[in-house]
C-alpha cells in the first residue's frame, strides 16, 4: 500500500506535460472537425477513435520518453543531430504551420463568444491581451495549475453529449465496427480526424513540457502513465463531440456544417445547457490553445536555432523570443478581424502545412529514438519498432493523402 | 604584413584584410586538399584540436578522398586560404578515431557550450579561426565560437553560394562571437573530459549563483558531469543555489563519495533541506559516508519540517558567555572566516547554554574592549521555539525589522538562528 501511495504521489507530481498537450489537442480545429464528422456521417466515424488514440499513445509516448532520457526538447535534439539547415527548415514550417493554428484558435474565441452575444471586435483584442498577460506576467508553475483546471473544463463536451440523448446503442456498436467506404468525402473526413489529432507543434511540446518538469528516467513510468491517460481523455472528449453532433444534426438532417458554431446553435432545440456547454467548452479550448500553441513555438524555435529564449529574460537579452511572440499572437488576433478572411481556405492551408512537416517530424523522431547514444537502454524494443513504423507509415500516407486533397481544393 | 596578436582583435569579416587571415569552419568544410603537384586529394570533413598538446591549434584535417578519410597533421601544410589547402608533405595516415581529438564539426558544431564570461549557455553555429602565417607554413588557431544571425546565415548558405559571396552578404550582419577562452565544453563522460583536458576552473570562478542559473538551463547528464568535477567546496556553493527540485536529481546522480563530500560543505540547513528531498536510502547512503561531525549537525536538523523554525535554521552562528567582554567577542568573530560575510548579531548565553541576549555586531565598534556585551546589548530579546510555522516568523521580521532571529529548543537553548537571506528564499517561493 505505501509502495502505491509513493507511486501515486509521484504521478501527481509529474501529472501536467501530458494531460495538457493532450487536451490542447482538442483545440477550436479539433472541435470542428469532430463536429463536421458527427453532423455529416453520424455515428459512422467512432470506430476510428480507437486506432487515433493508438497512434496518438505511440507518438506522444516517444517524445515524452525522449525527454525524460535525455533531458533536452526535440528541437534541441534535430539541431545536435541533424544540424542547423535541417532544423532551419523544420522550425521556419512550424512557425507557419503554429501561426495557421493560432489563427484558427482566434476564429474560435471569436466564433464561440459570439455565440454569447459578444462581438468579436471586443472578444479578440481582450483575450488576446489576456494571453499575453497570462504568460508574460505568470510564472510557469501557476500557469501549469491554471492549465490543469482547464483540462477538466473538456468535461463540458461530454455533458453536452449526454444531454442530447443520442442512440447509445448505436454508437458503442460503431465505435469498434469498422465500416469503410471509398468515397472521397468520408475519405477526406478520415484523414481530417487523424490529421487534427496528432499534429507537429504536440511533439516539440509535450518534449519540452518534460525536460522543463524536470521528469527524469526514474520517473517515466508514471509519466507515460500520465500520457496515456491524456492521449484517452483527448479521445473521450472526441467522442462526445461526435456523438453530439450525430444525435441531432445528423439525426434529422445530415449536413455539412461549415463552423463549430453551427454545430453548437443545432443542439439548441435540445436544451439550453447542451449549447451552453459545447459553446463555453469551444471558447475554454480555443482560448487554452491560443495560450500555448505561440509560446511553445516560440521556445521551440529558440531552442532549436540556439536564441536566447525564457519569459525570465528581459526583453533586450531575448529579442528573438518576445518579438516572435508578439507577432504570432497580435498577427493571430488581427487576421480574425479582417473583414473577408476565408476561415475554409485558412483551415485546408493548415491542414496542408501541417500535413506536410509531419512526416519529417515523425521520422526524425524515429531516428532519434533509436539512437544508442542517446537514449542508451531506452531505446525502442524490436517489436516497439515495428508497431511504431507501422504507425508512422500509416501516418505518413494519410497526410500525403490529406495535403492532395487540401492541395486540390486550395486551387479548384 | 603586421599580424594581429590573438588578443588585439581587429574587425574581422568587415575589409579586405580579413579575407585573408580569417577563415570560419563553414568555409573550412569542403575546402579542396591539394598535393605538392597541384593536384586535388580530396576535401577536408572535420578539423580536430587535441588540448592536452595545444588548446587552440588545428592539429589535424580530416580529409576525405576516394573511400575513407586521411588525416592531415598541421606541420603538413604549406598554405592555407579560402581557395584551399596546399600541402608540402604528402606522407598522409589513413584516419583513426582518437580520444584525444575535439573534432570540431562533429563534437563542437550545434552543440551547447558555457560562455563563462557572458555567463550563458549558448549552441555552437560556426567557429572562426585565425591563420597564422608561419616561416614553416599556415597554421590555423581557433579564435572565436559564432553564435546568433551571422553565423547562421553562413551555415544556411554553406555549400549553395561560392565562399567569397557569403562573405559579403554577412557583413551587414552584426556579428556575435564568444572568445575561445571562454568556452566551457560539456562532456558528460568523465574519462573524455580528462582526455581531452576540460577543466571546470572558469565555471569555479564564476559567482555560484551565476553557475547554478547556467547549471539549470544543461541537461541531466551534462550537470551531473560539471558537479562530479568541480571542487567540492565550489560544488557545494554553487548546489546551495540550484533549483531544489534539480538540486536533488544533482546529488543523485553522482557517486555517493562525491556527494557526501559536496554535502559535508554545504551550510547545514541547507544540507538537510537538499537530503530532505532525496528518497530516503540515498539519503542516508549519503548520510553514512560523510564525517561524524556534520554528519550529526545534518541529522539534527533533518528531524525538523522544512517549514517551522527547525528546518529554516542555520547552526552556524557565534554565541558567547554572558560574561564576555567586546575583546573576547572580537576575538571569537576572528576564528569564524566564513561566517565573517553575512554576520550581523552575536548572541550572549547563560551557564545552562540558554539564550539570554542578543547583540548586534554593528554596537562593538563604538565600545572600547573591556565593554561587557551585556551592556551592548538589544533592550528586547525576538526569540521563537523551533517548532514555530514560517508565516509566523516572516510576520516577526517584518514587523521587528529583523536580520536575524534566535531559535532555541525546549529548555530555552540557543539551537540556531535564522536570517534574513533565509527569509527572502521563502517568500519568493510563494
Amino acid at each position: 500500500m505505501k509502495k502505491f501511495r509513493n507511486q501515486f504521489l509521484i504521478f501527481l507530481a509529474v501529472l501536467g506535460p501530458g494531460l495538457i498537450t493532450a487536451n490542447v489537442d482538442n483545440d477550436a480545429g479539433g472541435i470542428l472537425t469532430y463536429s463536421q464528422a458527427g453532423a455529416r456521417w453520424g455515428y459512422l466515424p467512432l470506430w476510428t477513435l480507437i486506432p487515433i488514440t493508438v497512434l496518438l499513445i505511440v507518438t506522444q509516448e516517444m517524445c515524452s520518453r525522449m525527454g525524460a532520457v535525455t533531458g533536452k526538447g526535440l528541437s534541441d535534439l534535430i539541431r545536435e543531430e541533424f544540424g542547423l539547415r535541417t532544423t532551419f527548415f523544420m522550425m521556419a514550417a512550424l512557425v507557419i504551420a503554429n501561426f495557421t493554428n493560432i489563427i484558427a484558435e482566434f476564429s474560435g474565441i471569436a466564433i464561440s463568444l459570439e455565440l454569447f452575444g459578444i462581438s468579436r471586435y471586443v472578444s479578440v483584442p481582450i483575450c488576446a491581451v489576456a494571453v499575453w498577460w497570462l504568460v508574460v506576467k505568470g510564472n510557469y508553475r501557476s500557469v501549469e495549475k491554471v492549465f490543469l483546471l482547464a483540462c477538466t473544463l473538456y468535461v463540458t463536451y461530454i455533458i453536452s453529449g449526454v444531454l442530447v440523448r443520442p442512440d447509445w446503442k448505436q454508437a458503442l456498436i460503431y465505435s469498434v465496427k469498422p465500416s469503410l467506404a471509398f468515397d472521397t468525402p468520408y475519405l477526406y473526413m478520415l484523414i481530417g480526424m487523424v490529421g487534427t489529432s496528432i499534429a507537429p507543434w504536440m511533439q516539440f511540446y509535450l518534449q519540452s513540457a518534460v525536460v522543463e518538469k524536470g521528469i527524469t528516467a526514474k520517473e517515466y513510468v508514471q509519466s507515460r502513465l500520465e500520457v496515456i491517460i491524456g492521449c484517452i481523455m483527448t479521445d473521450v472528449v472526441a467522442f462526445f463531440i461526435i456523438v453530439a453532433c450525430a444525435g441531432t444534426i445528423w439525426k434529422f438532417k445530415p449536413r455539412d456544417i461549415e463552423t463549430a458554431a453551427d454545430a453548437a446553435l443545432a443542439l439548441k432545440p435540445f436544451g439550453q445547457w447542451a449549447w451552453f456547454l459545447f459553446s463555453a467548452g469551444l471558447f475554454n479550448a480555443s482560448f487554452f490553445a491560443a495560450c500555448i500553441l505561440p509560446l511553445s513555438t516560440v521556445y521551440t524555435v529558440c531552442e532549436g536555432m540556439g536564441f536566447e529564449s525564457g519569459i525570465n529574460r528581459r526583453f533586450n537579452e531575448a529579442k528573438v523570443f518576445y518579438w516572435l511572440y508578439t507577432v504570432l499572437l497580435v498577427t493571430g488576433a488581427a487576421v480574425i478581424l479582417t473583414p473577408g478572411f476565408s476561415l475554409i481556405w485558412m483551415t485546408l492551408f493548415s491542414q496542408a502545412i501541417n500535413g506536410v512537416l509531419l512526416p519529417f517530424v515523425l521520422i526524425y523522431m524515429m531516428r532519434l529514438v533509436n539512437n544508442k547514444r542517446l537514449m542508451k537502454e531506452w531505446t525502442n524494443s524490436t517489436l516497439y519498432n515495428a508497431i511504431t513504423w507501422l504507425s508512422v507509415i500509416l501516418m505518413i500516407g494519410l497526410t500525403v493523402a490529406l495535403i492532395a486533397i487540401s492541395f486540390k481544393d486550395l486551387w479548384s | 604584413m603586421v599580424l594581429p596578436g590573438r588578443f588585439a582583435r581587429p574587425r574581422y569579416g568587415t575589409g579586405r584584410y580579413s579575407m585573408l587571415d580569417f577563415l570560419y569552419l563553414t568555409e573550412l568544410f569542403g575546402l579542396t586538399v591539394y598535393d605538392l603537384k597541384g593536384r586535388r586529394l580530396g576535401v577536408v570533413r572535420d578539423a580536430a584540436i587535441v588540448p592536452l598538446v595545444d588548446p587552440v591549434r588545428v592539429d589535424r584535417f580530416l580529409v576525405g578522398g576516394g573511400w575513407s578519410w586521411l588525416t592531415v597533421r598541421h606541420d603538413q601544410v604549406s598554405r592555407l586560404d579560402l581557395t584551399g589547402i596546399w600541402l608540402k608533405d604528402e606522407q598522409l595516415t589513413p584516419y583513426h578515431s582518437d580520444e584525444y581529438m575535439l573534432r570540431l564539426m562533429r563534437d563542437l558544431l550545434d552543440q551547447q557550450i558555457i560562455d563563462s564570461h557572458g555567463r550563458k549557455v549558448v549552441r555552437v553555429t560556426d567557429v572562426t579561426f585565425e591563420i597564422l602565417h608561419q616561416t614553416d607554413g599556415d597554421v590555423l588557431q581557433v579564435l572565436d565560437i559564432d553564435v546568433g544571425m551571422r553565423s547562421i546565415l553562413r551555415r544556411l548558405a554553406q555549400g549553395v553560394l561560392p565562399r567569397p559571396w557569403i562573405r559579403r552578404l554577412q557583413t551587414r550582419i552584426p556579428h556575435n562571437s564568444i572568445r575561445w577562452e571562454f568556452v566551457n565544453i560539456l562532456e558528460p563522460d568523465p574519462q573524455r573530459r580528462l582526455r581531452l583536458n576540460i577543466s571546470t576552473r572558469r565555471l569555479e570562478n564564476m559567482h555560484p549563483a551565476d553557475l547554478a542559473d547556467l547549471v539549470e538551463e544543461l541537461s541531466p547528464e551534462d550537470r551531473g558531469a560539471i558537479f562530479a568535477s568541480m571542487d567540492s567546496e565550489a560544488a557545494a556553493e554553487t548546489l546551495t543555489e540550484v533549483d531544489p527540485d534539480i538540486q536533488s536529481s544533482i546529488l543523485e546522480s553522482l557517486d555517493t563519495e562525491k556527494a557526501a563530500d559536496i554535502v559535508e560543505e554545504m551550510e547545514p540547513h541547507e544540507a538537510a533541506d537538499v537530503l530532505s528531498e532525496l528518497e530516503a536510502e540515498t539519503s542516508e547512503e549519503i548520510l553514512e559516508e560523510m564525517e561524524p561531525e556534520p554528519k550529526t549537525e545534518v541529522e539534527e536538523l533533518l528531524e525538523f519540517e522544512e517549514d517551522e523554525a527547525g528546518g529554516m535554521m542555520n547552526t552556524h552562528y557565534v554565541a558567547l558567555p554572558e560574561t564576555a567582554t567586546v575583546t573576547d567577542a572580537m576575538t571569537a568573530v576572528a576564528g569564524e572566516e566564513e561566517l565573517l560575510e553575512t554576520l550581523n548579531t552575536i548572541f550572549l548565553v547563560d551557564s545552562e547554554e540558554r539564550l539570554s541576549a542578543t547583540v548586534p555586531l554593528a554596537r562593538l565598534f563604538r565600545a572600547s574592549g573591556i565593554t561587557p556585551l551585556k551592556d551592548l546589548a538589544a533592550d528586547t530579546l525576538i526569540k521563537v521555539h523551533d517548532g514555530e510555522d514560517e508565516d509566523r516568523i516572516t510576520e516577526l521580521f517584518d514587523k521587528y525589522n529583523l536580520l536575524a532571529l534566535p531559535v532555541v529548543d525546549e529548555d530555552g537553548k540557543l539551537s540556531g538562528v535564522i536570517t534574513a537571506d533565509e527569509i527572502i528564499s521563502v517568500l519568493r517561493q510563494k
